[in-house]
């Protein structure tokens, strides 16, 4: 089943690798590019990187928390 | 001078939405085809200002007037009727057809509606339409339909108010920018934000359009929100209470479809998100929000449609809508997934997609206004577009494990419709020019600078990283959340039961009693008076004189006694 090249573990083992660099390099690119902040915290050093990382990190914790408490089984409103 | 040539843009669509049904099958695919087609050449057609007007009721109506912004509008409702009519045409049940077609009818009715009155006419049409299409999915959407024509009904009860108020205030008057400081104007933006899928009453829209039929939702997901973002943008540019509205949309659609299950369902939520980068723009009001605005809900309609078809693919080919009952799909739908994840990349506003030229221009006017938080928190909601819908539908829907479904990708028709908008998703990003040159304002905006192009780059591939570090937190499971709805699909169905068994059990305990009192009174009667009666029975003589002597006896002993 699973012969597909794409899931093949040294395929995703690759991705992972070609991931991190393309990742390692967005950020890098900081230093040659001269952005133009609008605040502060927008100048920062690879800020859409932490930035981003970190709100989503923020908003999958939010998610989770609210669906411990209104998350209900999908027949819910059938019964 | 024009004015008598200028054929209403919405009539060919609606009165071919009712033909519809009553043509034969090749008749029906031609015209399903061409109409969309001529509609946009009359769209093009129709002159800046007033060009047709009507009587009614003693009021002038302006049924068609004109500008950049109602051109712009109705272009993208003409296209996407085109795409999804195309998009639609093996779907067997006619009636949601020609309902689709009289729905993007009145929506482009709405957009070239020149005073309040003619909104309001095609406001309530598209509503009418609109749960036909829902409706048409068969006997499972017709709670949701109903709910979902409850919910728009009152929306139009709230804008008819707001009109009749601002007449009865300020006389007959045309529809352009109004100031936030009259109640029926208050109700007025109500009526338009029920549409947009604003809180606190946005749940009618993750709960009726994934019950929907494969294709019914994807016109539902264009006309309905899109015609709210044009009000909004025409009635109340720069209302500042939009852009704390539309903030909360953008991460209430985020947070709610990270936890959905239902794919179609996950990306309704991301209507809601969409809709709201839309409305925050509004509410920032400058020129170049304004633009971002009407280009994001251009851009929009055709990269959520696209979405939208791609899902529909999958439901139409497997007959399942769960995350957790698909996954691996890619071996099989090659085409599906590659479209699918063009449309997952233009809402995530990834560079050279049409996303990334629309949004980018209202988190620029944020900055310009320096509106930090909300700059601040676009970029977070822009980086949480990538994580609920940019990754997560098509890694659910096409990757994630091997559901051990082999489904082909579908018929020729749709996998035109799909290549279309994909093609249209990837022009618009690469060549802005055109869609700029469509918006209201002079566009003084350049969206591919180094600095740009690698902030969002940067924004978006850790949000990936942060979706593949806690896949674990996002493990599909076999539920919902509740929402709003809740009070009126649980908390009011529940309390009319118990009030139902309250009021019949005190009912049925005062018609008993009735029944007994009624019974009771001849039963004493028949116990005292009749014949076995202790009041009415023969009485012995003997026994009259028995209890005499005893009297007596009785009298005598007690005078002794004295």
């Amino acid at each position: 089943m699973n012969d597909h090249w794409l899931v093949r573990q040294s395929t995703i083992r690759l991705l992972w690798i070609v991931f991190a660099v393309v990742l390692a390099a967005t950020v890098s690119m900081d230093l040659a590019i001269e952005h133009h902040p609008y605040f502060g915290l927008d100048g920062t050093l690879g800020f859409g990187a932490w930035f981003g990382f970190v709100s989503c990190v923020a908003m999958i914790v939010f998610a989770k928390a609210l669906g411990a408490i209104l998350k209900r089984p999908d027949t819910y409103y059938d019964s | 001078m024009t004015a008598s040539v200028v054929i209403p843009p919405a009539v060919g669509l609606i009165l071919g939405g009712l033909i519809l049904p009553m043509l034969q099958v090749r008749l029906r695919w031609l015209a399903v085809l061409v109409l969309p087609l001529a509609t946009l050449l009359l769209v093009w057609q129709v002159p800046d200002g007033v060009s047709v007007k009507a009587s009614f009721l003693g009021y002038e109506l302006a049924l068609v007037k004109g500008d950049a912004l109602s051109r712009l509008f109705a272009t993208v409702f003409a296209v996407m009727a085109f795409a999804g009519g195309l998009f639609a045409l093996n779907q067997d049940r006619v009636v949601e057809l020609a309902a689709a077609f009289c729905y993007a009818g009145s929506a482009i009715g709405v957009v070239f509606a020149g005073d309040l009155l003619t909104v309001f006419i095609f406001w309530e049409l598209m509503a009418i339409a609109s749960t036909l299409v829902v409706w048409s999915a068969g006997p499972q959407a017709r709670g949701a339909g109903l709910r979902y024509a409850a919910i728009h009904l009152l929306g139009g009860v709230l804008l008819m108010a707001g009109v009749a108020g601002e007449i009865a205030a300020n006389g007959p008057a045309g529809f352009s920018k109004m100031a936030l400081d009259t109640l029926p104007r208050w109700l007025m933006l109500a009526g338009f934000l029920l549409n947009a899928g604003a809180p606190p009453l946005s749940a009618w829209l993750p709960d009726a359009y994934p019950e929907s039929s494969w294709s019914g939702m994807v016109f539902l997901s264009a006309f309905t929100t899109k015609t709210a973002v044009y009000v909004l943008l025409r009635g109340f540019p720069g209302a500042e209470p939009l852009i704390y509205v539309g903030l909360f949309m953008v991460f209430y659609g985020i947070v709610y479809a990270i936890l959905e299950n239902d794919m179609r369902r996950i990306l309704a939520y991301s209507i809601v998100n969409q809709v709201g980068f839309m409305v925050t723009g509004i509410g920032i009001g400058t020129e170049m929000a304004l633009n971002g605005a009407a280009a994001h809900a251009f851009t929009h309609i055709i990269y959520k449609a696209l979405l939208l078809m791609s899902a529909g693919s999958v439901l139409y080919m497997t007959g399942k809508r769960k995350c957790t009952d698909l996954g691996g799909l890619f071996r099989t739908m090659p085409l599906t997934t590659v479209c699918g994840i063009v449309g997952a990349l233009s809402i995530s506003s990834f560079p050279l997609t049409s996303g990334f030229v629309s949004k980018s221009m209202i988190s620029e006017a944020a900055g310009m206004q320096h509106l930090a938080s909300v700059w601040y928190l676009l970029a977070a909601a822009s980086a949480g577009v990538f994580l609920h819908a940019g990754i997560k539908f098509p890694w659910f829907v096409f990757f994630q494990r091997d559901s051990g479904l082999r489904p082909d990708d579908p018929p020729w028709n749709m996998r035109a419709a799909m290549i279309f908008f994909a093609v249209l998703c990837i022009g618009i990003g690469v060549l802005p020019g055109p869609l700029y040159a469509l918006l209201p304002y002079k566009v003084d905006f350049v969206p591919y600078t180094a600095s740009h192009v690698v902030f969002y780059l940067q924004l978006l591939l850790f949000s990936g990283l942060a979706f593949f570090l806690m896949l674990g937190w996002l493990k599909r499971t076999l539920t919902i959340t509740l929402d709003i709805d809740w009070f009126y699909r649980w908390l009011g169905p529940m309390l009319a039961r118990h009030l139902d068994r309250v009021v019949t059990g005190v009912w049925n305990g005062c018609v008993s009693m009735a029944k007994r009192g009624a019974r009771g009174v001849p039963e004493g009667i028949q116990q005292y008076l009749g014949p076995e009666g202790i009041l009415a029975r023969s009485w012995p003589t003997g026994t009259m004189a028995f209890w005499m002597t005893v009297m007596l006896a009785a009298y005598l002993v007690l005078s002794y006694l004295r």
